[in-house]
């Protein structure tokens, strides 16, 4: 794959979660799966998200969440992704999501839920074949 | 593979472990003249001389969330289940210093811990709660310098002597800056306000512990045990030096400062981790820092948690593990133990999987004789060797981190950050592969497992409303002329780099930790992995 057709991931801290063990070990393991990545670095707000997203012209929005606010901040950033235009670009969220919020996240829009103890080769394969020629 | 076939083992600090010990090994790596009497230098075998025998660890589960009221609740609840201490868990508004009705805490309000505001807010949280007699740690850092003179506050207008008042604070911000990130302001400063701390308490509050250093949360970020001991010797040895920058004698401080520490892995490993960190510190902050108070020297602990040893998987198999963390604290002399609930890899404790963790700790010093003798694993051939080889190892990362210039420029520029990280990373994949055992994930695992083992706790809305409604109900009570010309002269006091600490007044901590970055200005992260 050469550098401009890269497939580009922003991965995003959410709120005011300071967990990011889990979001920097998924940034290296997509950056040595050949992706392109940013990490967004904590404490970002729904709307530095997307602006960021909208800058970096990210082919993928991935959140890690461990403290629990997942759905309030998905339901932000959800308007925000309209607002901008940025429905098309994949949406995924790992960290501590419990499995009844599941269903609510996924009526938000998210693609894909990546909770704690998800493989790294599943989220590399998830992202791999819902990006790239061919795909939305 | 050697000749007879046994595996190389080595363990996570990368130290290789024999099949068998014997006495020639413990003189080989350095004999037992480091060990001396417990209660004495270089206190290997425990700071005290009967440790448990006179008073057993105290048990402080780490609990908070929702309002001061509902929080107030289960701290009785846990007092009334023969816990020994508090251990106080803020909301992650409360530590990154906003009030609860600022735009960047929607929907954070009360949810990972309690929501503190106004020194009302304090005075609920303890109502009815003996200071005296049950000592309360506050788990706070960036906020620290706001919080603890809030706690001080309220302990004084109850009417307790602050000259013989106990209890500690977290306030340990290189840390969080590595690991948990809940910083506010830029690194120089935020020592700055450490040393504030320390400084005033070691004149006003001479009992209180202002800092717990911890290594637990580098370890949790990927460190091994032998390098989360000396790194936390590191940021000590930073906090330490800026208040001796001021004028005050080792002696004057020194013996009020805690630590924090990890237990997950190998039992053997972290037992030797705490003997060997103990006589390092003793020896540091003796020949280093020419202490001559013995209680200067103590490592005094909390060691518990163990969180990033707990697995998502078959949780119930953290209730197993939870004990095992707690028998190496006891094994290790520690003096406080906080265990991590089976359940935390998914929620806040419920009262069921708090009062299990209380359980597992007065197993251990009711049933299983772990309080009858001191220092129970002392004089075994492994033990021992390994003892000394932790020493080292510390040793060695200490002085790696003097040669990389420092604990301070390597958090500012994220060298170790990135280091740690990329040893988070290493070790995931180790986990995934199998190279690195772990029960329930790559081996014995259970596909298709289903949450039922787990109560969630509920978060409740209603909870942070009214907290909001509350802290607008103080606000609007209030001498406001009195409240901003008090802001004014905290801004003044930083301005003029003078200690904050006593220019602190009873305004909100939203409010105090805007007017200090108005002065200081706020953290930004090096994003480096």
């Amino acid at each position: 794959m050469s550098g401009a057709n890269k497939i580009k991931i922003l991965i995003g801290k959410p709120g005011l979660d300071g967990h990011d063990v889990g979001a920097k070990i998924v940034a290296r393991a997509l950056i040595d799966a050949g992706f392109d990545v940013i990490y967004s670095g904590l404490r970002k707000t729904p709307s530095e998200i997307a602006q960021l997203a909208l800058e970096e012209d990210a082919d993928v929005i991935g959140l890690s969440s461990l403290a629990g606010s997942h759905i309030e901040f998905c339901t932000k950033l959800k308007g925000l992704i309209d607002q901008y235009g940025l429905k098309e670009k994949l949406w995924v969220i790992g960290g501590c999501i419990p499995k009844q919020d599941h269903g609510a996240l996924k009526e938000i829009g998210l693609d894909g839920i990546f909770p704690n103890g998800s493989r790294l080769e599943d989220i590399v394969d998830f992202i791999s074949s819902n990006t790239g020629p061919g795909q939305a | 593979m050697d000749g007879s076939g046994a595996k190389k083992v080595v363990n996570e600090s990368g130290i290789e472990i024999q099949p068998l010990y014997g006495p020639e090994d413990v003189e080989q790596s350095g004999g037992t003249g480091f060990l001396g009497d417990p209660g004495g230098y270089p206190f290997t075998r425990g700071i005290h001389k009967e440790m448990y025998r006179k008073r057993p660890w105290t048990m402080r589960q780490y609990a908070g969330f929702g309002n001061p009221a509902e929080t107030n609740q289960r701290f009785k609840y846990l007092i009334e289940n023969g816990q020994t201490g508090l251990n106080v868990a803020f909301d992650l508004p409360t530590q990154t210093g906003l009030d609860s009705d600022n735009v960047l805490a929607e929907g954070e309000v009360g949810r990972v811990g309690m929501a503190i505001d106004s020194l009302r807010d304090f005075e609920i949280a303890f109502d009815g709660i003996d200071l005296d007699k049950i000592t309360v740690s506050l788990t706070i850092n960036g906020a620290a310098a706001i919080l603890i003179a809030m706690y001080l506050a309220m302990a004084e207008k109850r009417g307790y002597d602050l000259s013989q008042l106990r209890g500690t604070a977290q306030n340990d911000i290189l840390k969080e800056f590595i690991g948990r990130g809940t910083w506010v302001f830029p690194v120089e400063p935020s020592i700055k306000l450490v040393g504030d701390t320390i400084e005033y308490c070691a004149e006003h509050a001479p009992k209180y512990s202002p800092v717990s250093v911890c290594g637990y949360h580098i370890r949790e970020s990927g460190c091994n045990p032998a390098e989360e001991m000396a790194y936390a010797f590191c940021i000590a040895k930073a906090y330490a030096d800026d208040v001796i920058g001021r004028g005050l004698h080792v002696d004057e401080f020194a013996g009020r400062l805690s630590y924090n520490f990890n237990l997950f892995g190998n039992l053997f490993e972290q037992v030797a981790k705490f003997r060997a960190g103990r006589g390092l510190w003793a020896k540091i902050i003796k020949e280093d820092y020419g202490a001559e108070d013995p209680r200067s020297m103590w490592l005094r602990m909390i060691a518990g948690g163990g969180g990033g040893g707990l697995t998502f998987e078959q949780p119930e198999v953290n209730i197993m593990r939870g004990a095992y963390y707690a028998l190496i604290s006891a094994l290790s002399g520690t003096q406080t133990m906080a265990l991590c609930s089976y359940d935390e890899a998914y929620t806040i404790p419920t009262e069921y999987s708090a009062r299990i963790s209380l359980r597992t700790m007065q197993l251990l010093m009711d049933e299983m004789g772990l309080c009858d003798t001191v220092d129970p694993l002392a004089g075994s051939y492994y033990v021992e060797t390994l003892t000394n080889q932790m020493r080292e190892k510390m040793e060695a990362v200490m002085a790696e981190v003097e040669a990389e210039g420092g604990i301070v420029e390597m958090v500012k520029d994220g060298r170790i950050q990135a280091k740690v990280s990329k040893q988070a990373y290493d070790m995931h994949r180790d986990i995934e592969s199998g190279a690195f055992p772990k029960v329930g994930v790559n081996r014995y695992r259970i596909e298709e497992e289903d949450e039922h083992e787990v109560e969630f706790h509920p978060y409740n809305l209603k909870d942070a409303e009214m907290q909001i409604e509350s802290l607008r109900r103080v606000r609007s009570r209030r001498d406001g002329a009195e409240a901003s010309a008090g802001l004014t002269r905290i801004r003044g006091a930083a301005e003029a780099g003078e200690n904050v600490m006593p220019a602190m007044v009873d305004a909100t901590v939203g409010e105090i930790t805007d007017a200090l970055v108005e002065v200081y200005g706020r953290y930004q992260e090096p994003i480096r992995f």
